[in-house]
């Protein structure tokens, strides 16, 4: 690399993993788990980014793949921010914890509870 | 339908510094790249909102030929600094360690008694988890117990060959004569299977007297003293049961460890509160005055409506003292000196190494306490709680109940941490804090995020000027093993 210099001992492996691939490349080789495969149940959306824009979904990082699929991810979406308050548990007075069991919606919705006011 | 529009370019969590007049990144995967002009540039543009290429390049050059621009964007985008905003950023690697994880430590809580009675005290005070007065485990683990305790650690420590014993309490020094019994044994079994083992004893001091004084030097056993510095600061919480102050006991018999005990640095350890928070003064003292080689600070555990409970301000007060030493720290390291804040070094061990955390400690994956009563816990914090168990010294590591811990509190079980570009280095930090501030070890330590962002970025900034001024200091760490705790990703 010209631009970046690696500084540690994780950004040499970084560099030497990405010579590795170019080589690979380069030589028409095809090297298994080169890309991670998409994920789109990682993304914590920001909900609708604002209350008078629904619609426009970006993820905290400004991304926009696989947004609000699968459908459990509305659980997330809809929570904070966004305006549809009455779908979720009230998060700033009753439940602010009603997420905790569930880092990632796609998987651990189940474990989100009942939740009386 | 739209025609395709190029697709814009994000920056991903990241954080920028800068040390020595150059600019830094510090990425999620906790690699650190130093930055040249035009991808510097390419950086300011893009952080505040997304871009396309053809955006970057209109912006930019004027100040630079197109090629170092497209170059300087394509090896952003592939150390992962820089992402398509159409492309989902990657999943946290959920990878369990390989079983049976070796045991690399394990804390011996040889007493839950202590002649001390601080106020902050975990293990005794209003935040305590086990009852240690009434409660069902032995107030002194017995010197049977403390041989199963031996050998239940060379056998979990598997192929290592270095084992690592610490003896803790309560106060240590109150069971001296299962200590005289404990290590000896752990010294024989050593030889036996052709290993070595490395001890370490945690003491207030008050009990070191010409005797135990002897034993430690005879035995190389490393010291940690608990003390909070001079006089008025250690009487403040570090008193006797009767309330009067343990500086002028401890003292006098710490002075004469440091004047005897050669062999092994020996080490000052302090926990911080809302009226014991002078930083400087504490360590000039313990330092200076008194002669420790080393002195770690560390704030105290509690929940937040104790009064010794350090709030926001008070940590802005810390971190601009750890600032301080931290800068002298950089001063000596330049020159190839020792300086005895301990805080920095480890921390800046893990960023050269690039240490990218699953988990807060090595609590529960090579690290285990073990109570008065041969019970294995997550840690010496949690020994002698049932909730915290991981089996027994004679039953071995319950395997089964570590495999579900380590699955459960797994940083990508951490919601809260993704978005942070600390996540490398803290990973939701101490499970024992997490207990006592939110009832539960799986909970994100959110109350010091600030702090340890702040702090981060000062052991950054250190680490880049040392990279520039003086790499032959950071090379001294790459011979050494890897911190347990840690998992390449």
């Amino acid at each position: 690399m010209k631009h970046l210099k690696p500084v540690n001992q994780k950004a040499d492996r970084v560099e030497r993993h990405i010579e590795a691939a170019a080589e690979a490349a380069a030589s028409g080789e095809v090297v298994a788990l080169q890309q991670a495969p998409l994920r789109p149940d990682v993304h914590v959306p920001l909900g609708c980014s604002f209350v008078f824009f629904p619609g426009w979904e970006v993820d905290v990082e400004g991304g926009t793949a696989g947004l609000c699929s699968p459908v459990e991810r509305d659980l997330f979406d809809c929570h904070l921010g966004c305006f549809w308050p009455a779908q979720v548990p009230d998060q700033l007075n009753h439940a602010p914890d009603w997420t905790a069991t569930c880092a990632s919606a796609q998987k651990d919705w189940r474990k989100i509870d009942l939740i009386f006011p | 339908m739209e025609a395709e529009t190029a697709p814009c370019f994000r920056t991903r969590h990241l954080h920028r510094f800068e040390a020595a007049g150059k600019a830094f990144l510090y990425l999620q995967n906790a690699a650190i790249f130093a930055l040249d002009d035009p991808s510097r540039a390419i950086l300011d543009l893009l952080e505040p909102e997304p871009r396309s290429r053809d955006d970057v390049m209109t912006a930019l050059e004027p100040r630079w030929p197109a090629a170092a621009l497209d170059e300087g964007l394509d090896e952003l985008v592939r150390v992962q600094a820089v992402a398509p905003v159409d492309q989902a950023s990657p999943e946290i690697p959920k990878v369990i360690p390989l079983e049976p994880f070796p045991l690399t430590t394990m804390v011996m809580n040889v007493t839950n008694q202590c002649n001390l009675a601080c106020a902050y005290c975990y293990e005794y005070g209003e935040d305590k988890i086990v009852d240690t007065a009434n409660g069902a485990q032995p107030k002194f683990m017995s010197a049977l117990t403390a041989k199963q305790s031996v050998d239940f650690m060379f056998r979990e420590a598997g192929p290592n060959k270095v084992v690592h014993m610490t003896l803790f309490g309560g106060e240590t020094l109150l069971n001296l004569p299962v200590l005289k019994v404990a290590i000896p044994y752990a010294r024989q079994r050593a030889i036996e299977l052709g290993k070595r083992v490395e001890f370490n004893l945690t003491t207030n001091g008050t009990l070191l007297k010409p005797d135990a004084i002897d034993f430690l030097v005879e035995n190389d056993v490393a010291v940690t003293i608990s003390i909070d510095g001079p006089q008025e600061m250690q009487d403040t919480f570090r008193v006797f049961h009767s309330g009067a102050g343990s500086y002028d006991v401890a003292m006098p018999k710490i002075k004469e460890l440091l004047r005897r005990h050669r062999t092994k640095p020996i080490g000052a350890r302090v926990t911080l509160t809302s009226k014991t928070l002078d930083v400087h003064r504490m360590f000039r003292h313990l330092t200076e005055e008194v002669g420790f080689r080393e002195v770690g600070f560390a704030p105290v555990t509690t929940s937040p409506d104790r009064q010794y409970a350090i709030e926001d301000g008070g940590f802005d007060t810390m971190l601009g003292q750890f600032r301080d030493l931290a800068e002298e720290f950089r001063d000596h390291a330049v020159e190839n000196r020792h300086h005895a804040f301990a805080n920095v070094k480890d921390t800046l061990e893990e960023i050269h190494k690039g240490v990218s955390k699953a988990y807060g400690c090595g609590a529960g994956l090579g690290l285990m306490g073990v109570a008065t009563d041969g019970q294995v816990a997550l840690c010496h914090r949690f020994a002698g709680s049932e909730d915290h168990s991981m089996g027994s010294v004679t039953d071995g590591i319950d395997r089964e109940r570590q495999a579900e811990f380590l699955d459960r509190h797994h940083i990508e079980n951490k919601t809260d941490c993704r978005t942070c570009w600390a996540r490398p280095l803290c990973a939701g930090g101490c499970y024992h804090e997490a207990q006592t501030r939110y009832g539960t070890t799986e909970a994100p330590n959110l109350h010091y995020c600030d702090w340890i962002r702040e702090w981060t970025d000062v052991c950054l900034r250190i680490y880049g000027e040392l990279a520039e001024r003086n790499p032959a200091y950071l090379a001294r760490f790459e011979g050494r093993v890897t911190d347990e705790a840690s998992q390449a990703s």
